[in-house]
């Protein structure tokens, strides 16, 4: 329980990681501070706070944050690799820690290489893929997960899944967006120059309509997700509430890239909409894998390599209302 | 004592990076600004001597003006840094000064076509380029390819440097420490080279990097003055900011002076 606790921390740092990255670029601060590892030639923990001032107050906020989070991630992988039983559990960790330290080193060579649009966005996705792993730990050593859900139907899986990976290609494409300037591209909205399509196009107009166009599919896709969930299994309390929190989500996301065309990229409004985008994701990614998890769990994959006794059995879950169906999945 | 100490440690840093930067990540070191730098090889192998006769140069002279009603300056928001705040609490924007009679500051007009193949001796006196109450001073200047230019940090704040050109290296720098300097030299002509401070946003320079040293700024009373022309056929470009371009084609002969006007307007 106590790894769990601590996994669903790290997870929600690194959201509030993505948060403050989400504001260096709304800021445009990502150079303010020209070096890297140091800072202004300083250690970055002795870096001297009074010149925390204009731009370093964002970028070297978001590096010490990261730093945090980095260790943090040090500390949960060493952890699973002393506790964790299921061996796609460690691994997970393991991954999460290449991963952090990864975007870490992306991080440095976007700065000292002068944003080059590639990689500024390759650390926008990455980031969503560090947080994407953390909370998967915290799923999977949730005491929910070890109880075990019932059997999901394909239909589910299928839909689930592809919500999850079409809204981490659409948070590509905002980033693609962010990073090459596309933001206010088209100016207006709900219409791109007062018409349902661009009248004219350049490669800034195509990445931001893409975006708007994806942000459709989206809705449609977890729209799709949430009705299923809630016709066919309204009874699942573990399917039915993050289906809930989802379409919240979803509306608030879309809330926010509505503002932030409309208030020209208000720079808290911009990182909130980055960071709605994380959690939309998220959200989509629990749900996808409550929908999998008897299939992860069942395929092997958790009794493979273990070291120790399988801890997954199938106790009765208090949230379920269907009592027949209780641990079939486990 | 302390600039020289904060360099030497830059530099080691900087030999740390070359490192690891060998080892992880080649090309990394690229933004290590050390005390001075040159972007990439250097066009500036011109000859000792002027070229030009001075018994038959001429001069180019004028005068930028400002069509229509000019915009009124806005106020400069610095409160992101309360040293700047201190500074310069009545600062207006830069990007468009027009003063009495409607003349334009902060034009940078130069010969842009008509000397050939003349070379010309680069000065070995730098350009200075101050950063002085949260802001760059001045804001528009000119320097030859492969002349010092030298950039000070005369504020109590920190600041980086960072230019951004389109055809030289672009280079980002910081400047943590009142009175640092830093030294640079461009390698190829570019009109015109931006400079910024990401920690204070409202902080733009332009620097024209010409291959000769016919070029000024027009001051506050909008005139300026190209000194020391050889007689020829010249195209004169008129460079603003935010205004846009202009050139005028203007012949001058032997001991000859001639006088041109461009007139901008705002684009938008």
């Amino acid at each position: 329980m106590l790894l769990h606790l601590f996994a669903a921390f790290v997870a929600a740092a690194t959201a509030l990681l993505i948060f403050a990255g989400g504001l260096v670029t709304s800021t445009e601060s990502g150079l303010s501070v020209p070096d890297w590892p140091t800072t202004y030639g300083w250690f970055m923990f002795t870096f001297p706070l009074d010149k925390m001032v204009g731009g370093i107050r964002y970028e070297h906020s978001h590096r010490l944050i990261a730093s945090v989070v980095g260790f943090l991630i040090l500390v949960l992988a060493v952890w699973l690799w002393r506790a964790e039983p299921r061996r796609w559990v460690r691994r997970l960790g393991y991954v999460a820690l290449g991963a952090v330290v990864t975007q870490g080193i992306l991080g440095g060579i976007t700065v000292l290489w002068f944003l080059p649009d590639p990689i500024s966005i390759a650390h926008a996705g990455l980031a969503q893929l560090v947080f994407c792993l953390t909370l998967s730990i915290a799923l999977a050593t949730s005491p929910g997960w070890h109880r075990g859900y019932p059997v999901g139907n394909r239909t589910l899986r299928i839909i689930a899944l592809v919500t999850t990976v079409v809204t981490y290609v659409q948070i590509l494409v905002g980033a693609t967006m962010r990073h090459t300037g596309a933001g206010l591209a088209i100016p207006d909205f709900p219409f791109a120059f007062g018409r349902l399509v661009p009248p004219a196009w350049s490669a800034p107009i195509a990445i931001h309509y893409a975006h708007r166009v994806g942000a459709l599919v989206v809705t449609v896709l977890v729209l799709a997700t949430a009705g299923h969930i809630l016709y066919h299994h309204r009874t699942r309390g573990e399917l039915r509430r993050p289906a809930l929190l989802l379409l919240a989500m979803l509306s608030v996301q879309l809330t926010l890239g509505a503002l932030t065309v409309l208030t020209g990229k208000q720079y808290v409004v911009n990182s909130l909409h980055v960071v709605a985008g994380a959690v939309v994701l998220g959200t989509s990614l629990v749900l996808t894998l409550r929908a999998h998890r008897p299939r992860i769990e069942g395929s092997g994959l958790g009794a493979q390599g273990s070291r120790f006794r399988n801890p997954l059995s199938p106790i009765p879950d208090p949230g379920s209302r269907i009592p027949e169906l209780r641990g079939m999945g486990a | 004592m302390i600039i020289n100490g904060w360099e030497m440690y830059m530099r080691r840093v900087c030999r740390v990076a070359v490192v690891v930067g060998m080892v992880l990540l080649p090309g990394a070191v690229v933004a290590c600004g050390g005390g001075t730098q040159e972007s990439g090889p250097s066009e500036a192998s011109a000859p000792v001597t002027n070229p030009v006769d001075p018994a038959t140069a001429g001069n180019v002279t004028g005068r930028v003006m400002f069509e229509g009603t000019p915009p009124k300056p806005s106020a400069l928001r610095m409160d992101s840094d309360p040293n700047c705040v201190q500074q310069g609490a009545s600062a207006t924007d830069e990007s468009v000064i027009v003063g009495e009679g409607g003349a334009v500051q902060n034009v940078f007009v130069y010969v842009k076509d008509g000397l050939g193949s003349l070379r010309f001796p680069v000065p070995s006196a730098p350009v200075v380029l101050d950063q002085k109450g949260c802001r760059y001073a001045p804001h528009v200047l000119g320097a030859q390819v492969g002349q010092p230019v030298e950039v000070l940090n005369s504020d109590p704040t920190l600041h980086n440097v960072h230019a951004v050109p389109a055809a030289n290296q672009e280079f980002n720098t910081g400047q943590p420490l009142p009175g640092m300097k830093h030294t640079h030299r461009f390698s190829t002509r570019e009109v015109m080279v931006p400079f910024k401070c990401d920690v204070h946003p409202w902080m733009r320079a332009y620097i024209g990097v010409l291959d000769h040293p016919y070029f000024g700024v027009t001051g506050a009373d909008g005139t300026f003055r190209l000194n020391g022309l050889p007689p020829g056929t010249y195209t004169i470009e008129a460079w603003h900011e935010t205004l846009g371009s202009q050139t005028q084609t203007v012949t001058i002969g032997a001991n000859e002076s001639r006088d041109i006007a461009f007139s901008l307007k705002s684009t938008t």
